[in-house]
């Protein structure tokens, strides 16, 4: 059996009534409101406390918030703007687990060889 | 919301045999699929400006303050840190919920919801294009657009990060070109222009696939199909792109 996308039976349309979608809708813009709110939080740290000459530990904590907020806001964007988090379990870590494994592999052995790649030049220097 | 999960599909039809272990559409899985290597590329990209960041011994000085990366806005000089990146991420969230809203309509089978969430998605992405030509004019003619010279007219003499280009005359009176780093090295311009650049062609494309599903939308295409999963589909794309400009705003204009 050829198998399309386009017949209705085999697409997982999922409709909902008028009723579900205000329930939907309301968790949209709930939603909505918590990115504006961690963009600003964002932006008024990054104007009122900037990094400036000389960073010190003021900065690393800030820094590290700033990622924090970032994986905060991405998590909302990929459970709920993309539905991810409504999917079948299955699929979900299917992507995120990979996906995320792969990412901190990544910047762990980026920043282990990049440190390590400053230090040889600083030797060599 | 729109997840499969709640849905009980005929196992028959949904892949053609067997059940689909992840009770997902084909289309909407080649999509999940196309955006995690997309990704892993955006990934492998932040990666690396981050290893050339943290293994050049000579950029902690000279790399570039995240607040203090742009600091111009359209009609004032003023110096206003972050506040037009600020307006072009807004810009950004503001079309993904648009677009999550298209989403919402086409699953109450809602023609014309659809209709007005996916043009205003659409305008979005539009503004946000060209909030970022504005931004990289800036970069590299400078805020007057005055501070592009073009040198003996076949090189561009400016500076791609926004360095100020002064000219003085040298003892015999000809014109040389002098520029004042002011953005940090070549190889933190390279990063911003090519990462922002690639972002900036995925929106472009983003949009181009907004617009093509709109016409079908206005058609009556998917109104006949009996489902607006292409919107859907479209969709993920969409907030994928807003998903990496959450990661490039925090990593280019923050940390």
């Amino acid at each position: 059996m050829l198998v399309r996308d386009d017949i209705v039976e085999y697409s997982l349309d999922y409709h909902h009534s008028e009723e579900q979608g205000k329930v939907v809708r309301k968790k949209i813009w709930k939603v909505t409101a918590i990115l504006s709110l961690i963009t600003t939080i964002e932006v008024l740290v990054g104007v009122f406390f900037p990094k400036g000459e000389d960073p010190g530990m003021q900065w690393e904590m800030i820094k590290w918030g700033y990622i924090l907020l970032t994986v905060i806001k991405a998590g909302y964007i990929v459970l709920v703007f993309m539905h991810l988090g409504d999917e079948h379990k299955t699929l979900k870590y299917f992507i995120l687990v990979p996906y995320t494994l792969f990412i901190l592999y990544l910047i762990f052995i980026l920043a282990t060889e990049a440190t390590y790649i400053k230090g040889a030049w600083e030797n060599l220097l | 919301m729109a997840g499969a999960s709640s849905h009980q599909i005929d196992a028959a039809t949904a892949w053609g045999g067997k059940t689909s272990p992840f009770k997902v559409s084909y289309g909407k899985m080649m999509m999940w699929f196309f955006l995690v290597s997309d990704g892993l590329t955006f990934g492998g990209l932040l990666s690396a400006l981050g290893f050339a960041k943290f293994a050049n011994p000579e950029s902690a000085g000279t790399w570039p303050m995240g607040e203090e990366v742009f600091t111009h806005f359209p009609f004032t000089h003023a110096h206003l840190p972050l506040l037009y990146v600020a307006f072009m991420t807004f810009i950004l969230i503001v079309s993904s919920v648009t677009m999550v809203l298209a989403v919402e309509a086409g699953h109450r089978m809602d023609k014309r919801g659809v209709i007005k969430w996916l043009g205003l998605t659409v305008i979005g992405g539009f503004i946000f294009l060209g909030s970022q030509v504005w931004e990289w004019s800036t970069f590299i003619a400078g805020p007057d657009g005055d501070l592009t010279t073009w040198y003996d007219n076949t090189t561009l003499a400016h500076s791609t990060y926004g360095g100020e280009i002064i000219q003085e005359p040298d003892a015999h009176g000809h014109m040389h070109t002098t520029q004042i780093v002011q953005y940090g090295p070549t190889l933190y311009a390279n990063f911003f222009f090519f990462i922002t650049g690639f972002h900036g062609f995925h929106v472009f494309t983003g949009v181009l696939f907004n617009l093509l599903v709109l016409r079908n939308v206005m058609r009556g295409v998917y109104h006949r199909r009996g489902h607006y999963e292409m919107v859907e589909k479209v969709g993920l794309y969409w907030h994928f792109v807003d998903l990496v400009w959450v990661f490039v705003f925090t990593f280019f204009y923050l940390v």
